[in-house]
């Protein structure tokens, strides 16, 4: 870790290609929840899958958690080292006009969806947890559609969803397409088709998990 | 017309500073931004005070010595444009105009408006050269024909000025820019090849030494540049560092 | 008076250079290591001078007053570099950039000076290739070529139109290696203020640091003075604000002679004064005079309309203007020399034609040329019908790949539309000829002590010719004084480190501490500026496009006069042990005040008229230039003396063994 902080080129790419394994993830993450508005019984299916195949419980979980840590902790680094390069600021500067917000500020948004994060994981993993390793309950591959549903129930929790997307989708729009650039992958000729391919993805995928967020609040399990 | 100033006054480099205002009268619009200021130093010495010192030579855009922080923005609102050639017609009459140093660490104020540079001299210090010596003998010039399109890219590169409003605009004061802009024309050229390797290490290694910022991808740098030097730069020169670090 | 020793080596020209290099002394490289050269100014001349000084062994202190090497106003010569390489085919030689140079400077340079340039002009654009400098190529991948100050051939190798910047830094690069190599110790932000001369020989130099105003002691084995021209003495020059000409000043004043001051090149197309507020004057590229007509009103009185903003130039008749450089000059035109075409300009503008407010300024109109190239564009993509209308809007296309950034900044600097309207240009001061005296070996007539590049005297004569003076400073500094100072420091490998505790530094360093005291106790009445104006109207009124033995007469009186109030009156704030920039500047106008005396002296000396230099008395009857090669073929070396007006002229005469003089015709 330490060989990795000394560079900041070094830094640049940590950066992006854990930011670019979390994108992976995320991508995986929608295909399986968006299951849960067109096939329910897919999406039970397969999150029981995930729930309890050893490779995805053993090896991918704490790849995944590393992957975040290694994220949001260089990000942090990152963010006081610049802090420390300008130790006197501006009485006044005028970033709108050479650069966009979302880029300038890629620490407050990825601390909301840090922020996000642990409210989710003890939405969902925690529960897991619970129900698993703490109550010892049956598995039962039919539980987690009715359960996502549930959880979408109160207002609140909806909102939060929603808001906390929206920021992932700011923090995307930038962190997305600029991990290309760090891992110096752009040229003039392809630059922008990557660019064009980025910023759509940066919102599709978050407003999918809102839509789907919205779906199951308004439509609850009557049954 | 007649405007309002708010200047960066600082005595030394380890003296507090702060933001003085003064009005000025008698601005003209066909005035560049700099003789604005000459007008200011007249009345300042005709006053006994002390002028405000700033850096400024060829007054022309090129030497790349004027640098001001201007409502903000490095070298004011008009793009692709150096201090010395923004002109006062950018501006009204009534206006207030803050004009402060470039801010970073590795840009330490020496006097008013004056930073230390000297940071980019020893990043180019580091590797900015083919190493070559003068000896009259090297091979003819047209011995190596280099495709145009490489030649042309080359020379954008080399047409940094190198007066650092790229590390002003970054939000994080990193250099990557300014570096990457000649490591990108060495790395383009056949004549560059030879050291590419520890070019761009002991450039980078530099540039981190000097403590600069992080590099984000905000492209501010690009945008402030007055020569318009591309993004594409700081893609080129992290793909040698990878290069220079995995491959050699 | 005595006769200088150019110490031109015998033989035939082309073998000189070749001749001498087999001949003079060598330092072994061992010795080299104990040797200290300093150079003073970074720019081509210099930066490559220490560059190559450091590369063969000596220890190298250069010393800059900007914050980096990188910024020497070389940095914005614009056009190009020649090079007799003969890429083109088209029948360039050594020879016959020898020969345009000689008669481009009006037959007052040096022969085997001129030679030795030509020579090595080839080596030049091979070093700089190999060392990186990104020239313009052809589609082919080889290096490019364009015409130039109406040559003959195509020698002029160019980077778009910021030749200069990649050439310094091509030299700048080479100094940072030897740097990091730690051969080169670079001083920036440092000025030197005194030459010090130890047994009649140059052994250090005083300079203050700018940021901290300490004065310090450098010791050295030889001093090398690169510092550039003195076209500030006109306050208003396309030099950079900065430039100035106190490194060689100093260095006249402890005994270096001051050769040919008067000869100041004006060139013809630069953006006009727009008022009193005015810094700086903006050159734009001499290429524009390939494609661009000048022209004013035929009649005065829509030239006067033209000034009171009644009327506008564009929309003036065709038969009511006076293409005055096609009408006068029609075998060259619009391509005359600089010389020719900034006093043409003036004659007009002088009688009253002129087309700014100020009353001096003239057309450079693009129209023709929008129409021809548009006519060429419609043809050749197959539109055989075009209207006037679509021919001129293709030609504009045609204008801006050219010339487009130069259009730019015309119109960023005056705020209009050169493709709609003619631009208005005027002459300005852009380059000095004269510079200290050296020989052969670009020594100053004090042993130990050279000059290069610009502040030197030695190659242009009377005019210097376009993509000229990059060439110069190069070849100086990489190829001609490396050498050169071999010979003389190969006797000084006995002598030992130079000790800075001597009485001459202690003398030396007292006389600049009595000096900057002395401007910072004046009386503070006006600032700088206001000497460094009015010393800029003297000269340009009285010393500048054209001179009259009256005026300069007067000139020499009033600079004098100005001169002894600048030195009781003059204001500085502030202390001289900080950052100072109106001492700075004081210490450099003082320096302008003695040598405008000169200046003014030099060019009454010279009855004649050749190249920038133009005497009123001694013109043609049709006003072009009379030289007189039978009494003024020689260079003026003026010897120190506290009044300029009494300093003592040394000639050195001007042997032509090679080219026959002739008097230059361009009509």
């Amino acid at each position: 870790m330490s060989a990795l902080v000394k560079s900041s080129l070094a830094r640049k790419w940590v950066m992006a290609l854990s930011g670019l394994f979390l994108v992976v993830f995320l991508t995986q993450h929608f295909v399986i929840n968006i299951t849960s508005v067109i096939a329910p019984d897919t999406f039970n299916e397969w999150s029981h899958f995930m729930g309890y195949n050893p490779l995805v419980q053993y090896v991918a979980q704490p790849i995944l958690l590393g992957g975040l840590i290694v994220h949001f902790v260089m990000g942090i680094i990152l963010e006081l080292q610049n802090n420390k390069a300008r130790p006197v600021k501006y009485a006044q500067f005028s970033g709108n006009s050479n650069s966009q917000w979302v880029s300038r500020n890629m620490i407050i948004t990825g601390l909301v969806v840090l922020a996000f994060l642990g409210l989710h994981m003890y939405d969902f993993w925690a529960h897991e947890m619970q129900y698993k390793y703490i109550s010892f309950l049956e598995e039962d591959s039919t539980r987690y559609y009715a359960e996502t549903v549930a959880k979408f129930q109160p207002v609140w929790r909806t909102v939060i969803y929603v808001i906390s997307f929206i920021l992932l989708a700011m923090h995307l729009w930038h962190g997305f397409n600029s991990s290309f650039q760090s891992m110096g992958l752009k040229s003039v000729r392809k630059g922008e088709g990557i660019k064009k391919f980025c910023y759509a993805w940066s919102i599709l995928i978050p407003a999918g998990f809102i839509l789907i967020a919205l779906y199951h609040h308004f439509n609850p399990l009557t049954a | 017309m007649k405007l309002t100033l708010k200047i960066w006054r600082q005595a030394g480099p380890d003296q507090k500073g702060k933001l003085v205002t003064y009005p000025l009268d008698g601005v003209d619009g066909d005035m560049s931004f700099l003789e604005m200021m000459d007008i200011l130093n007249e009345e300042l010495v005709n006053k006994g005070e002390e002028p405000v010192e700033f850096d400024h030579d060829c007054r022309e855009g090129i030497c790349g010595s004027c640098n001001m922080m201007i409502n903000g923005q490095p070298h004011g609102p008009q793009k692709l444009t150096t201090t010395c050639q923004l002109h006062m017609r950018k501006f009204n009459d009534g206006d207030t105009i803050t004009i402060e140093p470039w801010r970073a660490a590795a840009f330490p104020v020496i006097k008013d408006l004056i930073v230390d540079r000297t940071s980019f001299d020893r990043i180019q210090q580091a590797g900015a050269y083919v190493s070559v010596n003068t000896s009259g003998n090297t091979q003819d010039a047209n011995a190596i024909p280099i495709e145009k399109a490489k030649a042309d890219e080359a020379f954008h590169s080399a047409t940094c000025i190198g007066c650092g409003a790229c590390v002003a605009a970054c939000k994080n004061a990193s250099a990557m820019l300014f570096t990457s802009a000649k490591v990108s024309q060495y790395a383009l050229l056949p004549q560059g090849e030879v050291e590419a390797t520890q070019r761009v290490q002991n450039m980078v290694r530099q540039m981190d030494i000097e403590g600069f910022g992080n590099c984000t991808n905000t492209g501010a740098c690009m945008v402030e540049c007055p020569k318009g030097i591309k993004l594409e730069n700081i893609a080129r020169m992290n793909r040698e560092y990878l290069k220079a670090e995995t491959i050699g | 008076m005595a006769v200088l020793d150019s110490k031109v080596p015998q033989g035939p020209l082309a073998e000189k250079w070749v001749n001498h290099k087999n001949t003079i002394n060598l330092v072994n490289p061992a010795n080299k290591r104990n040797i200290d050269v300093i150079v003073v100014g970074t720019g081509l001349a210099g930066g490559s001078a220490a560059a190559t000084l450091a590369e063969l062994g000596y220890n190298v202190k250069t010393f800059c007053y900007n914050d980096s090497p990188r910024r020497a106003h070389s940095i914005a010569a614009q056009g190009g570099i020649n090079a007799a390489k003969n890429y083109q085919g088209d029948g360039d030689s050594d020879y016959r950039l020898f020969y345009d140079t000689i008669k481009g400077g009006d037959y007052r340079s040096r022969e085997a000076n001129v030679y030795r340039l030509a020579e090595v002009s080839s080596n030049i654009i091979d070093q700089c290739v190999a060392q990186g400098v990104p020239f313009a190529r052809e589609y082919g991948g080889l290096l490019d070529n364009r015409s130039f100050g109406g040559v003959l051939v195509s020698r002029t190798f160019y980077a778009a139109g910021q030749t200069g910047q990649q050439l310094l830094l091509g030299a700048y690069s080479a100094l940072n290696r030897q740097i990091n190599r730690g051969k080169v110790q670079p001083f920036n932000r440092h000025e030197m203020l005194d030459l010090v001369v130890v047994d009649g020989k140059a052994r250090g130099i005083i300079a203050r640091n700018l940021v901290t105003g300490e004065i310090e002691r450098h010791g050295a084995h030889a001093v090398v003075i690169a510092s550039g021209g003195y076209g500030n003495v006109f306050f208003l020059s396309t030099n950079a604000m900065g430039s100035n000409v106190m490194a060689a000043w100093r260095t006249h004043r402890r005994g270096a002679y001051f050769a040919n001051p008067c000869y100041t090149q004006i060139h013809p197309t630069c953006i006009p004064v727009s008022g009193e507020h005015q810094s700086k004057l903006t050159l734009m590229s001499e290429s524009l005079r390939n494609d661009g007509r000048i022209w004013v009103p035929k009649k005065k009185e829509d030239a006067e309309a033209i000034r009171a903003g009644k009327l506008r130039g564009v929309d003036l008749k065709e038969e009511d203007r006076d293409y005055y450089l096609e009408r006068r000059y029609p075998a060259f035109g619009n391509l005359v020399p600089r010389d020719v075409a900034s006093r043409a300009a003036k004659e007009r503008c002088d009688a009253g034609y002129g087309v700014n407010k100020t009353g001096n300024a003239v057309y450079l109109d693009f129209a023709a040329s929008f129409l021809r190239y548009g006519k060429v564009e419609a043809l050749t993509s197959g539109n055989k019908n075009a209207t006037e209308q679509e021919m001129i809007a293709l030609g504009k296309k045609v204008i801006e790949k050219k010339y487009g950034n130069l259009f730019d900044m015309y119109r960023n600097i005056t705020d209009e539309n050169p493709y709609e309207v003619p631009m208005k240009i005027f002459p300005a001061v852009h380059y000095t000829m004269g510079g200290l005296w050296v020989d052969y070996n670009l020594q100053t007539t004090v042993p130990g002590c050279f000059a290069a590049g610009e502040a030197n005297f030695s190659d242009h004569g009377a005019n210097r010719l376009g993509a000229s003076a990059l060439m110069q400073g190069l070849a100086d500094g990489y190829f001609v004084l490396p050498y050169t100072i071999g010979d003389y420091l190969a006797n000084e490998i006995r002598t030992g480190e130079i000790p800075t505790d001597s009485p001459e530094f202690e003398q030396a360093e007292k006389d600049v501490r009595n000096r900057i005291e002395k401007l910072m106790n004046a009386s503070g009445t006006h600032s700088v500026d206001y000497y460094h104006k009015k010393l800029g109207l003297i000269m340009w009124n009285k010393c500048g496009m054209s001179r009259n033995a009256e005026d300069l007469q007067k000139a020499m009186d009033e600079i004098k006069e100005l001169r002894e109030d600048f030195w009781k009156n003059v204001k500085i704030p502030g202390s001289a042990n900080t950052k100072n920039q109106e001492l700075e500047k004081a210490g450099r106008v003082a320096d302008f005040l003695e040598l405008g005396e000169l200046f003014a002296k030099d060019a009454l000396t010279r009855n004649e008229s050749c190249g920038g230099h133009f005497r009123e008395e001694y013109q043609t009857e049709e006003g072009e230039a009379l030289r007189d090669d039978e009494n003024f073929a020689f260079v003026s070396a003026w010897e120190y003396n506290e009044n300029p007006r009494d300093a003592k002229l040394h000639k050195e005469d001007l042997v032509f063994e090679n080219v026959e003089l002739k008097t230059r015709s361009y009509k």
